[in-house]
This record gives structure tokens, C-alpha cells and sequence, in this order.
């Protein structure tokens, strides 16, 4: 770990010292952004703590828990939300035994989340699992894929 | 080739023509003539994937291809010349088009997104061309005034005031930026500009910079459009490759240089002095304004802030003129303007209008009308900040004027078509929903507003509205417009505001009767199973999460009312139909 931070400090010093990049690199590297990541780039840079997590806990991007290992999106847009987005989210839900507030499952295995727009909107309601885009699904046949992606990931496991 | 073509198969349907073309072995001369090039979004997504295939300069449009149908596509049409009739593109798709008129758009397809020559050979950089080597700053203002361009990305204000504006700052640093933090949820022109045609931004912006003085330009663009990103970056490097961008362009001694910078989820980042801090590195909260960025903006030098729609307009209006542009459009709305046409339409996708066209052409000429025969309740435009626009009012004209009036706004052109299904108070809620979301806190009113606004509509929605709770809501929206400090919380209660103005019976129905009538708001349902017809098989009794539903095997089965979360599985999976929703 103590290579990869020292690599993005170089680079941020490099560049024009923009604090969103090195979070944004920092993520890209863990798939999230460690506690400890923090705050030693707080004490490397004598920039406190306190403005990392602020920027961090601003934008929508940055994730300070580590995620599943399959990651849905749901997109909830306007044009997704009037064609029930959120009975999708719910089927995935129900099918992952989440709670309302959660988003991953115990084992890490699967994140739900939700994203304001993709852009799609000609194919809503659209979902995202594991960064291919499903267009125009339902609640049913989210609840095959996330079927056979557990099956994927039982068989990966023998 | 846009999210959509690709999420369809695009990219097998281009390998597939690739593969059959070589295959085919076509003698020389046919073969030189035959070549695949992918292009940006064709607009109408809803039959994707789309193929233009051209012979001599005949075209002849294919829908919903899949890469199994293109082997004979090239057999039967390529080689010997016969179109295959059965998977032409209907009449539909000639009418989506009939009453369009393209500017922005008008290379979106047919220029290769990722060829600065395919980029030249439609005649591009010539307006910087022409702008760097014969015109003045002075002039190009004046050519940006008299088009009566106005900004794109929702506000609408004159593009060629803030150049001039700018221009005549002194100051030795100046900046561009290039808003394309698309946030509006429902809104995609701006991803599809910068995926099918990068250049004209970075075109836009060169001649802006020249226009202004400025030396350095930033793209600020969503993380979440990762293509965008892809092609845009290619288009900035090859324009520096080129020459269009850097030292002494087209040696004229004037410098410039593009830097992009991802925006990492915050829709308050639009708002022009949010998305500053955010540039700088900072939390993306808004300042008030004045100063306004002409004058103090990056690094508080002047800065001009135009969104990706109003830059890729601009080579077009200096090729071909103000008065041409200006030809477009009403008295004081010229031009034309991309929308985003999505919701319960039957082609959705990207169109482009000039300014004025009645919203009745746009839903039943070009979007042939609602999905199933359902009927027509509202058209929402402009996003969080806009407003819900009643069937009765279809012939209403689309331009900045004519929406403001009746409370909604163009915005950056999202338009979001209802039917029956859809419940206004949700709407409304999911709306705010998001701006409450959204709102950064900094200010009070919008912080603390939204969030009361929200749960007065959660509460209505889940039955426990009560009496005077249409009028708190009027009251707490018509404070917060006037209290906020930036756009977000200013125009934040416009879905409230306007759907109580248009949809009170629906707030009523919701409140006395406790009922949704659209049969949308979860709480406000009870699901019952139909004796007659159920079979009994027991899936609605597999897919209940709280153990409400009994029965035996081939009986009707029955619903727990005290137990029913309301969730819906059972209605989800019932394949007869048999589990109603009141």
C-alpha cells in the first residue's frame, strides 16, 4: 500500500495539487478510499485530515467502505424512476436478504447502489451489473442474473 | 454508437460487418468503396442498433439490427445490390426526423467521434480558420450577439453578452471552462454531442478563448460518462497533434491549451461558481454572486462558463452566419435546441427543434405519440428545476419565454413524457427527493427547506397527509425561492409548485381519501388476490418476504392484509394476472 500512495503523492505534486485527483487515483487503486490512505497524505502533505473527508464525503464518487464484489447500479433518472426503477431496486433487494438501509451483502459478495442518471434514458429502466449496461429489464429477470451470477460465484469457489 | 447502440449489441453488429465484408472477398473495386466507420449517437435510441448503409451516396437506414441479420445485409444488399425490405427502417423513423432541424446534431452520426480527419473532411476547424486569421474578438462577440444564441445549459443567458463581457476585463489570465457536468437526471445531449462529435467543442471553445482572451481551458465532465471521456481526450490530443491546439495555433501567435477534469458526482457542480471550487479542488459549494465569474472566477481570474451544447453551436454560426442561426427560432428564443425526449413516448431519444415548435408536434410528430395507447398526462422539462406541463396545455410553444410562463423552464432539456400510470404527487416527491439530496448546506433555506418539503410530501404520500399541507407546501416553496443562495435551491420547489398548480385533485386524493389514483404510491395500495382466476401455484407465496400470503397447492391463495409490506413481489411474479393492486 505504502508503494501505490507514495506513486499518487508524486503525482499530485506533479500536477496542480488538486486534492478531488488524488482521491479520485486513490480510489482507482482500492476501489475505495482507506481511512489510513487519509491520513497519511494528511500528514505527508500538511493538509488536515479534515479536508480529505470533507471532499470525500461531498461527492457522490467516493466510497469510504470497501465494496462487493459484483456491484449493481441501478439507475434511478427521471426516465428510469416513471418506469419503476424502484421496483427494481426492491426485487434486487429482496433477492440479496438486504435491509432498506444497506447496500452490501455480510459476505461482500454484492453492493446495490444507486446513481442519479446515466444518460440512457431511451432504454430505461436501465441497471448496471458488474459495468454492463442492461436496458429495458424487470424485476424477474434482474433476479435470474443475480441468481446466476451467485452460481458463477459458487462455482468459482470449487 | 452511443451508451445506448452499444448497450444493444453495436459492437458486434460493427465486428459482424467486418467480418462478413472480408469474408465476402468483394472484388477490388467494390471492396475500396465499402469501408465501416462507427459514428455517435443517430438519435433515435429506442431502435437501436441503427446502420446507415451508403451506396453512391444512397442511403438506406436498418433498425434494430443484431450482428446475426448482417451477413445478409451484406449478401443480399452490399453485393448484389437489394436491400433487404424486411428490416428497413419504418415510416416512423422517417417521421421522427421530418420535423427536426439539425445544427448541433447535424455531424452527430455521420462524422467518425474519434477522427480528427473525418473531422477536417466535413469541413471542420475552418470557422477557427476563419476566426483566429480574419475576424477580431470584437467581431466574434458580435456575431455571437446577433445570432441570438443563448446559453444552453439552462439559464439561457446571451452567450455573445458574456464573451463581451469578458473580453473587455483586463487582465492577463483569463479562462474557458466547458460545463459538461450533465446532471440533470432525465438529460443527455451533452454526452451525446461529446461522444459523436468532440471536435465541435473543442472548436467552440478555441473560438471562444480567442473571442476572450483566454490562454487555458478546462472541460469539466462527468465521471459517469466514461465514453465521453474516452473521446474527448482523443479529440484533445489529436488537436494538439494537429497544431489546433497549443503554441501559435494555425501560427497566429494565439496559444491555448485544453485540460480535462472529472467531476466526481455532485449535481450542484452545474452551477457555475460550485463547479469553480470543484476545479479547484475544493468541496463544490456556491458563492454568491456578484463578483460573477467574467470577473472573478478560476483562481478568481475572469472566467466564461458555457455549456457543451452552446460551444458546439459555435463553429456553426460563424460557417454560416448570425442571421442564418437567428432565422431559427421565436423574436426572442433563436436557434435551435436539443431535447432529450424520454418517459412513456414511443421514440425516445435526441431531437432537435428550433425554438417555438408547440409541444404537440414534438410528443405526436416526432415521438409518435404515447406507448400503448395510454393516455397523455403531463410533459416534465427542465429536470429538478422545471416544472410538470398538463396535457391540456399541448399546444403551449417550447421556447425560454413561453415555458417560464406557465411555470416550467427549458432548462438543459430534458423533457419527460406522463401518462396515466404516473402520480404527480410522486413525481413531485422524486423531484425533491433528489434536490434534497443534492443541496451542498451551505445555505439554510435550501438545506433545511428541501428537507421539510421532502417529508411533508413522504408523509402525504404514505397516507398520512393532512389538512393544510397543500398550502404549507406552497407557503415553504415560495420561501425557499426567494431565500436561496444559487440555482439548485431557487428552483428546487418549481416540481412541487407546479404540480399543486396543474394536479391539486391528485394532492386532494391523496390527502382526504388516502388514495393514489395513478396507483403508484406504495403505502396507499392493497394488494388482493382474485379467487377466479388464481391457479394456485404458488409463486406470489415463494416471492412474499414477510410470510403473508397462505393457501394450498391449486387453491386460491389469500393475503394477509396485516402482514403485507406492500413490496409488490407477488403482483412482479404472478404470471395470470391474478394478484390485483387497488
Amino acid at each position: 500500500m505504502q508503494e501505490i500512495l507514495t506513486g499518487l503523492i508524486r503525482k499530485y505534486k506533479e500536477s496542480e495539487g488538486n486534492l478531488i485527483t488524488l482521491l479520485q487515483d486513490t480510489q482507482e487503486s482500492f476501489g475505495y478510499v482507506p481511512r489510513e490512505a487519509v491520513f497519511w497524505y494528511a500528514s505527508e502533505l500538511d493538509v488536515p485530515a479534515s479536508r480529505f473527508f470533507g471532499i470525500a464525503t461531498f461527492y457522490a464518487q467516493f466510497h469510504l467502505k470497501p465494496r462487493g464484489k459484483n456491484i449493481i447500479t441501478a439507475c434511478c433518472g427521471t426516465a428510469c424512476h416513471v418506469r419503476g426503477a424502484e421496483r427494481l431496486v426492491n426485487a434486487i433487494k429482496r433477492e440479496l436478504k438486504l435491509e432498506t438501509d444497506q447496500d452490501t451483502t455480510e459476505d461482500r459478495l454484492f453492493t446495490v447502489e444507486k446513481l442519479a442518471c446515466l444518460g440512457t434514458c431511451s432504454m430505461a429502466p436501465v441497471v448496471v451489473v458488474n459495468g454492463k449496461m442492461v436496458g429495458k429489464t424487470t424485476p424477474d429477470a434482474l433476479t435470474r442474473e443475480i441468481r446466476s451470477l451467485k452460481k458463477e460465484l459458487k462455482k468459482d469457489d470449487a | 454508437m452511443g451508451p445506448g447502440g452499444i448497450a444493444s449489441g453495436g459492437g458486434e453488429v460493427l465486428s459482424a460487418f467486418e467480418k462478413h465484408l472480408g469474408q465476402a472477398k468483394i472484388s477490388a473495386e467494390i471492396k475500396d468503396r465499402c469501408s465501416t466507420h462507427k459514428v455517435g449517437c443517430l438519435g433515435l435510441c429506442s431502435k437501436d442498433v441503427l446502420v446507415d448503409v451508403f451506396i453512391n451516396d444512397k442511403k438506406t437506414t436498418y433498425q434494430y439490427v443484431k450482428a446475426d441479420m448482417v451477413e445478409r445485409i451484406v449478401d443480399e444488399h452490399i453485393i448484389n445490390g437489394k436491400p433487404v425490405s424486411d428490416w428497413l427502417a419504418d415510416e416512423e423513423y422517417d417521421n421522427f426526423y421530418k420535423k427536426q432541424i439539425k445544427v448541433v446534431l447535424s455531424d452527430c452520426g455521420v462524422v467518425d467521434p474519434e477522427s480528427l480527419e473525418s473531422y477536417i473532411s466535413i469541413g471542420g476547424y475552418k470557422a477557427t480558420e476563419k476566426a483566429l486569421k480574419t475576424m477580431s474578438p470584437a467581431d466574434i462577440t458580435d456575431v455571437m450577439t446577433r445570432s441570438g444564441l443563448r446559453g444552453r445549459g439552462g439559464a439561457g443567458f446571451p452567450t455573445g453578452v458574456k464573451w463581451e463581457t469578458c473580453r473587455k476585463v483586463p487582465s492577463s489570465q483569463k479562462y474557458i471552462i466547458c460545463n459538461a457536468d450533465e446532471g440533470d437526471p432525465g438529460a443527455f445531449m451533452d454526452r451525446a454531442v461529446l461522444e459523436g462529435n468532440p471536435h465541435a467543442v473543442v472548436e467552440g471553445m478555441i473560438i471562444g478563448a480567442f473571442a476572450i482572451g483566454a490562454d487555458k481551458g478546462y472541460v469539466y465532465v462527468r465521471a459517469e460518462y466514461p465514453l465521453a471521456v474516452e473521446r474527448l481526450s482523443q479529440a484533445i490530443k489529436e488537436s494538439k497533434e494537429k497544431g489546433f491546439l497549443g503554441k501559435n495555433i494555425m501560427g497566429t501567435g494565439f496559444n491555448f491549451d485544453i485540460k480535462l477534469k472529472l467531476g466526481a458526482g455532485a449535481f450542484v457542480c452545474g452551477e457555475e461558481t460550485a463547479l469553480i471550487a470543484s476545479i479547484e479542488g475544493q468541496r463544490g459549494m456556491p458563492r454568491p454572486k456578484p463578483p460573477f465569474p467574467v470577473f472573478s472566477g478560476l483562481w478568481g481570474k475572469p472566467t466564461v462558463i458555457n455549456n457543451v451544447e452552446t460551444l458546439a453551436n459555435i463553429a456553426y454560426i460563424l460557417n454560416k452566419g448570425a442571421e442564418w442561426y437567428a432565422s431559427y427560432g421565436t423574436e426572442k428564443s433563436k436557434g435551435t435546441k436539443v431535447f432529450a425526449l424520454t418517459g412513456k413516448v414511443k421514440n425516445t431519444g435526441l431531437i432537435e427543434v428550433p425554438m417555438g415548435i408547440t409541444l404537440r408536434e414534438i410528443i405526436y410528430d416526432i415521438g409518435g405519440g404515447i406507448e400503448g395507447g395510454k393516455a397523455l398526462k403531463a410533459v416534465q422539462t427542465g429536470g429538478p428545476s422545471g416544472g410538470c406541463i398538463p396535457a391540456s396545455m399541448l399546444d403551449i410553444n417550447v421556447d425560454y419565454e413561453s415555458l417560464a410562463k406557465v411555470g416550467s423552464i427549458v432548462g438543459s432539456g430534458g423533457m419527460i413524457v406522463l401518462d396515466e400510470d404516473n402520480c404527480m404527487v410522486n413525481i413531485a416527491k422524486y423531484f425533491l427527493a433528489f434536490t434534497q439530496l443534492e443541496s451542498c448546506g451551505k445555505c439554510v433555506p435550501c438545506r433545511i427547506g428541501t428537507k421539510r418539503l421532502l417529508e411533508i410530501l413522504e408523509r402525504i404520500t404514505k397516507g398520512q397527509g393532512r389538512e393544510g399541507d397543500i398550502e404549507l407546501l406552497e407557503g415553504l416553496s415560495k420561501d425557499i425561492k426567494s431565500a436561496s443562495l444559487c440555482g439548485l435551491g431557487q428552483t428546487a420547489p418549481n416540481p412541487v409548485l407546479s404540480t399543486i398548480n396543474y394536479f391539486r385533485d391528485e394532492y386532494e386524493a391523496h390527502i382526504r381519501d388516502k388514495k393514489c389514483p395513478a396507483k403508484v404510491c406504495k403505502d396507499l395500495l392493497v394488494y388482493s388476490i382474485l379467487e377466479k382466476t388464481c391457479t394456485g401455484c404458488g409463486a406470489c407465496k415463494r416471492a412474499c418476504p414477510s410470510a403473508a400470503i397462505t393457501g394450498e397447492k391449486k387453491k386460491p391463495h389469500e393475503i394477509n392484509q396485516e402482514l403485507c409490506v406492500k413490496c409488490g413481489g407477488c403482483f412482479d411474479v404472478c404470471k395470470f394476472k391474478s394478484v390485483a393492486r387497488e
